[in-house]
């Protein structure tokens, strides 16, 4: 079965194997082979529990998989898997609960998240003539990036003060700051409105076009099949099929399965339906409630 | 008049004092550990007395007086790094359980009598043993200088010279927190007291960044204990959990991850107490509140003045409560 949704990858950026965790008795996630295609758009889907958040936070070392998983990114097997050492190789995280820094400025928040800054050290902060010329680099670095997520006028505001689509946002541009090969967004639209979602999608195109590989965890569809270049689905902790967004929402097993019959109707408002979606649906309840009688 | 002027000379003389500038000191690497990192650090007197007891055990003997202090300095150091190892890749609360046990820990071990050779047990170590050296160095000539209303011997055991070291300690430590909370280095430290996730999200060592907090922090401390035995005597039980708590209201009453709070909050620490101290002498009846009583009144008002401080300015007096709130 694992053998069939392995796709291989012309020009693989990250590629894992056997990757499983467990929480006692439960197997989280148990994927055993995965490649990300370099400079692509990849969402990771899957009904609640399916372990995506899980396999995110293995992925990105803020939680340990059990002996025997390797990652390999960028051509190097990672050896330590501490989140530290990985942000270090390039591939930067999100958050599903955004961790802006809220009682720093917007303004520090971006300089932490740039690199090589000499003034980290403790001995060198004490005398800034070390470290004010590349403060004043990725200072100016930061500036164009809050231009870019239409935050610069906030600069100087606590980032606590921010909305949260606006931390969002931040916490994007923040890991930008590091030049990252690759980012990982955690349900980058959770909790933002929709007219910064619009926003928000485009912003994750341009990271792609900038050259960057982006694999994000969603739920929302319409966002999945705008910008995505390829779907990984996984269910209760496995990666059950995978292929181009196109491809793998037709796919009707996947789609019924793992997303439910009628993901894409809102079901919520009748006047919305039209008419064959509603004579389906009336279909189905007739059907089920058959089922229900002759029980 | 003269009451007043008599009240305030005592009081100055009070904030002036070098035990104030050692606990303006121990405020300072305290506030690095609790302002700037987050570290709750529950134990701060045990490096005041690894400081002290290093220093005074060196010099008695033989040691010269550059020695004796990176001896205080080193003990203080491993002391740290031994706290932090298991504690610091943990939730915060594992490390306030362990310095406070630790400091414990420190000073049974201190009193126990099988070390009365060393340590002098429960009875310490006295200053004659220990202070020459220090005054040794002092460049003031012999003699006593009024400045103001202030008299002290030049080169005494509680005089100028103390004073002069102390508080220099107190103002290159003061510069050095206020460069340190300007640097990029403070700017990681502050995001880890928030949220360490997000500071490993972004490629830094949160573990290290802690562990140097923690040990700059400790070596204040130890310089502090130096600072507080010289014009005195190493004494245990005087420098055990209750001086650590005096070091914490000293720094919440100036306000944490403030450059000034902690001297600000040392100095009133000490001269409120001794303003309540002496009205209450001057004014109250013996029959009504004794000396004693007084005493321990003037703590009774600190507390009270603490916990309306926490409700209603929990950043302290100096603190910005958009950046600090009181939060552990």
């Amino acid at each position: 079965m694992s053998e069939t949704y392995a796709h291989p990858k012309n020009d693989p950026i990250l590629v894992v194997d056997d990757v499983t965790r467990r929480f006692g008795g439960m197997t989280a996630v148990d994927v055993d082979h995965l490649e990300v295609q370099r400079g692509s758009i990849t969402a990771l889907i899957g009904p609640n529990g399916a372990g995506k958040t899980t396999f995110f936070n293995l992925l990105t070392g803020f939680d340990k998989p059990s002996p025997g998983a390797t990652t390999r990114f960028d051509g190097n097997t990672l050896q330590k898997t501490s989140a530290t050492h990985i942000a270090n190789k390039g591939m930067v995280r999100t958050f599903q609960l955004t961790k802006a820094l809220s009682r720093l400025t917007v303004m520090q928040n971006m300089l932490l998240g740039a690199r090589d800054q000499p003034g980290e050290n403790f001995f060198v902060g004490l005398v800034p003539a070390l470290w004010r010329k590349r403060e004043r680099e990725i200072t100016a670095k930061a500036e164009d990036l809050l231009a870019r997520f239409k935050l610069d006028t906030k600069a100087d505001d606590y980032a606590g003060s921010l909305s949260g689509g606006q931390r969002k946002l931040l916490e994007m541009a923040r890991a930008l700051m590091s030049d990252p090969t690759m980012i990982m967004l955690d349900e980058p639209m959770a909790g933002v409105n929709p007219a910064l979602t619009q926003s928000l999608l485009g912003h994750i195109q341009s990271l792609r076009d900038d050259g960057m590989t982006v694999l994000f965890v969603e739920h929302d569809m319409h966002m999945v099949r705008h910008i995505s270049d390829w779907v990984v689905v996984m269910a209760e902790g496995k990666v059950v099929a995978e292929g181009p967004a196109d491809t793998v929402m037709d796919d009707r097993a996947v789609i019924d399965a793992y997303l439910g019959a009628h993901h894409d109707t809102d079901l919520g408002d009748d006047s919305l339906l039209n008419e064959e979606t509603y004579e389906e649906l009336a279909e189905e309840v007739a059907e089920e409630d058959e089922q229900e009688a002759t029980r | 008049m003269d009451y007043i002027l008599n009240l305030l000379s005592s009081l100055t003389q009070e904030a002036l004092a070098p035990t104030t500038a050692a606990f303006a000191l121990a405020a300072i690497g305290l506030n690095v550990h609790f302002g700037l990192t987050g570290l709750v650090n529950m134990g701060q007197a045990a490096f005041l007395l690894l400081g002290a007891y290093g220093f005074a055990i060196s010099i008695t003997n033989g040691l010269p007086f550059v020695m004796a202090v990176l001896v205080a300095l080193l003990v203080s150091i491993v002391f740290a790094i031994i706290l932090g190892i298991p504690t610091l890749r943990l939730r915060g609360d594992y490390l306030a359980i362990v310095t406070i046990s630790g400091a414990e820990i420190i000073r049974m071990v201190g009193r126990s009598s099988l070390l009365t050779t060393t340590t002098g047990g429960s009875n310490g170590i006295t200053g004659s043993s220990y202070r020459d050296p220090f005054n040794a160095l002092s460049p003031l000539p012999d003699g006593t200088t009024t400045i103001l209303w202030f008299t002290y011997s030049n080169n005494g055991v509680n005089g100028w010279w103390i004073r002069i070291a102390a508080w220099g300690l107190v103002a290159l430590f003061t510069l050095v927190l206020f460069l340190l909370m300007r640097s990029p280095w403070g700017r990681v430290v502050k995001a880890i007291r928030e949220d360490e996730d997000a500071v490993r999200s972004l490629g830094k060592n949160v573990y290290s960044y802690k562990m140097q907090a923690l040990v700059f922090g400790g070596a204040l401390g130890a310089l502090a204990g130096i600072i507080y035995v010289l014009p005195s005597s190493v004494q245990p039980d005087a420098m055990g959990r209750s001086m650590t708590f005096f070091i914490w209201t000293a720094l919440i009453l100036g306000g944490a991850a403030t450059v000034f709070g902690p001297v600000l909050g040392a100095v009133l620490f000490f001269v409120v107490r001794l303003a309540i101290r002496t009205l209450a002498g001057d004014f109250i009846p013996n029959s009504i509140m004794n000396a004693q009583q007084a005493e321990q009144f003037s703590y009774v008002l600190v507390g009270v003045a603490l916990m309306l401080l926490i409700v209603f300015r929990p950043q302290g007096l100096l603190g910005n409560k958009k950046e600090l709130t009181f939060s552990v």
